[in-house]
């Protein structure tokens, strides 16, 4: 339980959250489509990113993946906030 | 009189059912999240339908055609929908693929071709029945599949598309649909990620994200091979990143010049088609994703990924300068021209609207209720090459 709460802990507010939501389904989805089945990126179901610890996803989210059109999200979100985003990806609503 | 009568009951019993209607005035909307496709009358700016259950829609395409009776719409996951534009109906509905980025339909309008991410190829339907004609798997020769992109018809009922991982662009010739015939290009640059045809059909054109420049094909000599437009724009280290992949497929194509997205810089660039050299870079506001020219060529029209897509930027052809800004709303996805550029529709998503602006004035002229909408495609597409 302590484990859960701590990894809640950093959660960005409520309205913060509505905010990346949407740029979830909209900026992300634009190349990992709408339903994250993939598109020009990569699926993004919690099937895909098993085995894919937190801290590599966080640095690809923040800092882009050279060769590849994944960019660098930093300028829109902190390292709080890519964490955050990543735990919804592992447990859609 | 008692002649008359059972035809005057006849007319009156066929207005009960349906208006007549036109259909080469008409427009279709796609509403991203909603599934659906709204049908717009779009001289009299008022919607006449909504066609529901069309799957997943955030990315679509439409086609029409010849005869401007019926609109297909190609949606993200795999889906050909038939849509009866006389009768505000779907007609039939395949899931071909597991996803898919557009499609085209052939010189003739009988045959419908797809793009597909997975499994990626190229898949060819009757536009009649939506029976599959032709199936092409895009495997480079090291057995994997591309996803393929830039799928656009041709004259001499081809059509042409490239792909994505492989690097490279095919030219799919279906004269004998049962006996489609392929010409390759290889090394076209890297990461070809859309691509387009000029209006005449000579030229296709492939935007390139792994490389400098675009790869150009002139389908009058293709013996000449793929020739690199450009190649020294933009250096790898000095990319912006990008947050939404431009759209070549609305590129301005407007007398000598030919305006398109830069990608990784915020630039509209105009190419001299004499020559293919850079006349001008026009910074803008930011990321072009569209870059559409007016009909009578004398404006582009410029939208933007995010986080710059609330502005809509209007270029002057006459002096190749920015004529003005325009903030419509939130999410500026899509626009389309009305078929002699006298007004310009633009999809708002996160407004949920559809705006219509004067594009002499550049005034609003109206906004109509859409839900995210993503993609506006009139009719009068049906009698144009590559789109």
């Amino acid at each position: 339980m302590l484990f859960t709460s701590c990894a809640f802990a950093n959660d960005p507010p409520s309205d913060r959250q509505e905010e990346l939501r949407n740029l979830l389904k909209h900026d992300c989805g634009a190349c990992h489509g709408l339903t994250l089945k993939g598109g020009l990126g990569p699926a993004l179901l919690p099937e895909n990113l098993q085995g894919k610890p937190d801290d590599f996803l966080v640095s690809t989210v923040l800092d882009g993946r050279k060769g590849t059109a994944m960019p660098s999200w930093r300028p829109f979100m902190n390292a709080d906030e890519a964490l955050w985003l990543i735990g919804v990806l592992r447990n859609p609503k | 009189m008692t002649k008359l009568l059972p035809i005057l009951g006849l007319f009156i019993s066929f207005n009960v059912f349906a208006e007549l209607r036109a259909t080469g005035d008409l427009a279709v909307v796609i509403e991203r999240e909603h599934s659906s496709a709204l049908i717009f009358n779009t001289s009299q700016h008022k919607q006449l339908a909504k066609i529901e259950q069309l799957g997943d829609l955030s990315h679509a395409s439409v086609v029409f055609s010849r005869d401007q009776r019926y609109a297909y719409v190609f949606g993200r996951d795999g889906g050909l929908s038939k849509i009866d534009m006389l009768q505000d109906k779907l007609v039939k509905r395949i899931v071909q693929a597991g996803n898919s980025i557009g499609g085209a339909i052939s010189q003739d309008g009988k045959l419908i071709a797809v793009s597909n991410y997975t499994p990626g190829g190229v898949k060819v339907f009757s536009s009649d029945t939506l029976e599959l004609v032709a199936d092409i798997p895009a495997d480079a020769g090291d057995g994997k599949l591309s996803k393929v992109i830039g799928l656009v018809d041709i004259p001499g009922q081809r059509f042409a598309f490239s792909l994505f991982d492989a690097d490279q662009i095919w030219i799919l010739d279906l004269k004998n649909p049962k006996k489609p015939d392929i010409t390759k290009f290889k090394d076209i640059g890297k990461q070809p990620y859309d691509a387009l045809t000029s209006s005449d059909g000579r030229y296709y054109i492939a935007g390139l994200f792994g490389d400098s420049g675009l790869a150009m094909l002139d389908l009058w000599h293709p013996e000449l091979g793929i020739k690199r437009i450009l190649p020294d724009y933009v250096k790898d280290d000095e990319k912006l990143p990008v947050y939404k992949m431009p759209h070549l497929e609305g590129w301005a194509d407007t007398g000598d010049y030919l305006l398109a997205p830069a990608i990784g810089k915020h630039e509209v660039l105009v190419i001299d088609k004499r020559n293919w050299q850079l006349v001008k870079a026009i910074p803008v506001a930011g990321q072009p994703v569209f870059v559409m020219g007016r009909p009578d060529g004398r404006q582009a029209w410029v939208n933007f990924a995010f986080p710059d897509n609330n502005q809509l930027q209007i270029i002057d052809i006459k002096d190749l300068s920015l004529q003005k800004t325009l903030t419509p709303g939130k999410a500026v996805l899509h626009m389309e021209f009305a078929p002699r550029g006298e007004e310009v529709w633009v999809a708002i998503r996160d407004d949920n609207q559809v705006v219509v602006y004067d594009t002499d004035t550049l005034q609003e002229i109206t906004r109509m209720p859409a839900q995210t909408p993503n993609g506006i495609f009139f009719s009068s597409r049906a009698h144009r090459i590559g789109l």
